[in-house]
């Protein structure tokens, strides 16, 4: 068979090129416009408490960032904050997934109820743990370490990045639970039952039956919850502002720290592209492990 | 060796009672096939045999053992399911070696059971292939394999022929009669397929909403119904039926009079039939003659030619019966037929829908598939 150019076909004599012209532009210009602004911006002196100095930097904003010590630790802050919020919810969406598959009295309102801190907006989400549950004082947390006798935690200030996991965490959970929930009804029931004639206990059927079940659907999650946990913002200026000092600001927190509080828009920009260079990095070992996995 | 006993076993899901008390004996080696239309309680009974369900009140015994208490594993069992049910994501040596490698039977030994039940299924080409680059049969095959492995007393068999296209089940049935003879095993086998009941049973199990209706071999079960649904369900096309009016009970049969005003007396015994009983006669489409002098008449409504055979679909009074005739009938539709019937071919049932008893036992009732081979003769099976 020969391959059919997109731009060749024809649909009752008309080229189909002109009719995805206005999407394909839009999406383009969409992309393309602010990607070009932030790498020409990278290169410019352009910082709005100094407004006469202007002009080409060359690779200056990028040396002052990469010299910056902020930058290495925020970018570890990101991968620190990605890589523990992915493993608390896929371990834990996929437990709660099994669970939620039981039989018992009262499913369906639990399933809704476990699933309902995705629908909370990141901001609201946030000042609930800040000043409901985490506060030294009049939090939850604190309360329930006093009533066994043990001393109050500060969580924002001793232990902030934790915080931050824990918070996020318990907002990506559900969207973990409702994906592989969804894939573990889609679980032959025959293929348990023949499991269960070979021998398997529960374990042996969680661990040879249900995992490799919802594998693909494991690396879904695993791909959609990186997109956003990559540029997580919300939760941080809400709770930390990106603090003590650097311990909660992440790559996202950094550049609105050098743009809109430093006023340096060459230099935030120059961080944008290296988002952007960390994002396909990661994007490229995703897509490599989503493809295999959805091959077989 | 394996037997299997049921006592009064019966099945609730909430408040409706699925299997309603059944008793059965399975003897060992036997190849007994569970049959019904869909919703009998065929699958229940046999998940309940499995351990998949438990019985809400009754005995299974393996061996005189009872084992209501044994989990599905322990049993003893193996059972290959309709949708074949194998592991996505292992190979066909993994799904076959899959008992073992959760018993913890080391590799080497497992391999050699593997490749020795594939053997038998000529699966030793396919080993390291996943379930998804198999065929239907092949699958199957797999997973009658996967049962071998286990070495079972007794093998239970789900429908598993359902999902193969016709050519492939044919010959899928003859090579489970072959496995059934090679493997010596006690073989329960569910399905709502009568071909696959009449040519591999040794003992046919009739089910009808939750009930026994009979158990016999299948030779018994098509001349000897023991009521009119076992009637109708064994044998294609289905029994023709006909309201017919006592006439007299003598001692060599039942006189009835046909609904075109002939009279025939049926072989059967009739003595504890009422004066004024209703009584139905049913003779199978193949049983009925066409015959000018026929004391049945009717207009041909359906003519199917299959080449070897003709089955005319013909309107008497309110009825439409089923006559199979041969290829070569010049009938044409809207013509008018007469036909007939041996009177020792006809049954008769009551207005409760039991059999009244024939006079005679048919020659084959008796027979079982393995009465079919003479001595020496290979092991073959009519496809």
């Amino acid at each position: 068979m020969t391959k059919t150019r997109a731009s060749g076909r024809t649909v009752g004599g008309l080229r189909t090129l002109s009719l995805q012209a206005p999407a394909v532009t839009l999406l383009l210009l969409w992309m393309i416009v602010p990607l070009g602004m932030t790498l020409w911006f990278s290169f410019q002196y352009y910082n709005l408490l100094m407004p006469g100095m202007t002009g080409f930097a060359g690779l200056e904003n990028y040396e002052y960032l990469l010299t910056d010590p902020a930058l290495w630790k925020s970018m570890g802050n990101t991968l620190l904050l990605v890589g523990w919020v992915l493993a608390i919810t896929v371990v834990g969406g996929t437990l709660l997934a099994v669970l939620f598959q039981q039989d018992f009295a009262g499913r369906g309102i639990a399933r809704v109820l476990a699933i309902s801190p995705f629908f909370v907006m990141p901001t609201v989400s946030a000042l609930v743990w800040k000043n409901m549950m985490m506060h030294p004082s009049n939090g939850v947390l604190a309360w329930l370490a006093e009533s066994f006798g043990l001393p109050a935690v500060d969580w924002f200030s001793s232990l902030p990045l934790t915080s931050i996991v824990i918070i996020v965490a318990w907002q990506w959970l559900p969207f973990a639970l409702l994906i592989l929930l969804t894939a573990m009804q889609s679980l032959d029931e025959d293929q348990v039952e023949a499991a269960r004639m070979d021998g398997a206990g529960p374990v042996a059927i969680f661990f040879f039956i249900t995992l490799p079940h919802l594998r693909r659907a494991i690396s879904v999650v695993v791909m959609i919850e990186m997109i956003f946990l990559l540029t997580i913002f919300a939760e941080i200026f809400v709770t930390t502002s990106g603090g003590p000092g650097l311990a909660t600001t992440n790559l996202a927190y950094l550049i609105y720290i050098r743009a809109l509080l430093d006023f340096d828009v060459g230099t935030a920009s120059a961080g944008g592209v290296i988002a952007i260079i960390l994002a396909n990095i990661v994007a490229i070992f995703l897509v490599r492990m989503v493809a295999k996995n959805l091959e077989d | 060796m394996a037997t299997l006993q049921l006592h009064n076993i019966t099945k609730r899901f909430g408040d409706t009672e699925v299997i309603k008390g059944i008793n059965l004996e399975v003897n060992d080696r036997e190849f007994v096939v569970f049959v019904g239309p869909s919703g009998c309680g065929k699958s229940t009974l046999m998940r309940m045999i499995a351990g998949l369900e438990s019985a809400t009140d009754g005995d299974i015994l393996i061996n005189g053992q009872r084992i209501n208490d044994v989990g599905p594993a322990d049993r003893g069992l193996a059972m290959v399911f309709q949708s074949y049910a194998l592991y996505p994501h292992m190979t066909v040596e993994g799904n076959m070696g899959f008992s073992m490698r959760l018993a913890g039977v080391p590799k080497e030994e497992r391999r050699a059971k593997v490749l020795e039940a594939a053997k038998i299924l000529q699966l030793e080409p396919l080993l390291d292939r996943k379930p998804k680059a198999l065929s239907g049969g092949q699958r199957q095959r797999v997973a009658i394999g996967r049962a071998i492995v286990r070495n079972p007393s007794i093998f239970l068999f789900d429908e598993p022929l359902s999902n193969l296209d016709a050519a492939l089940r044919v010959q899928m049935r003859i090579e489970l009669a072959r496995l059934h003879d090679e493997l010596d095993a006690t073989m329960i086998y569910v399905t709502h397929d009568q071909i696959e009941a009449m040519t591999m049973a040794d003992k046919i199990v009739v089910l009808h909403d939750g009930v026994v209706e009979q158990v016999g071999s299948p030779m018994a079960l098509y001349h000897h119904p023991c009521n009119r649904f076992v009637a109708g369900f064994i044998g294609s096309p289905k029994m023709n039926f006909l309201p017919v009016t006592l006439t007299g009970v003598a001692p060599g049969g039942v006189g009835v009079r046909l609904p075109g005003g002939g009279e025939r007396s049926i072989p059967v015994d009739g003595t504890h039939l009422e004066e004024s009983a209703t009584l139905e006669l049913g003779v199978r489409p193949e049983h009925l003659v066409l015959d000018e002098q026929g004391p049945l008449s009717g207009e041909i409504k359906v003519l199917e030619r299959l080449g070897g055979q003709t089955s005319l679909y013909v309107q008497m009074n309110d009825e439409l019966i089923t006559i199979m005739a041969d290829g070569d009938v010049a009938y044409r539709v809207n013509d008018t037929v007469h036909f007939g019937f041996a009177p020792e071919r006809a049954h008769l049932f009551g207005a409760d829908g039991l059999a009244l008893p024939s006079l005679q036992q048919h020659p084959l009732a008796g027979l079982t598939r393995h009465d079919n081979r003479g001595p020496g003769a290979p092991s073959e099976e009519p496809a």
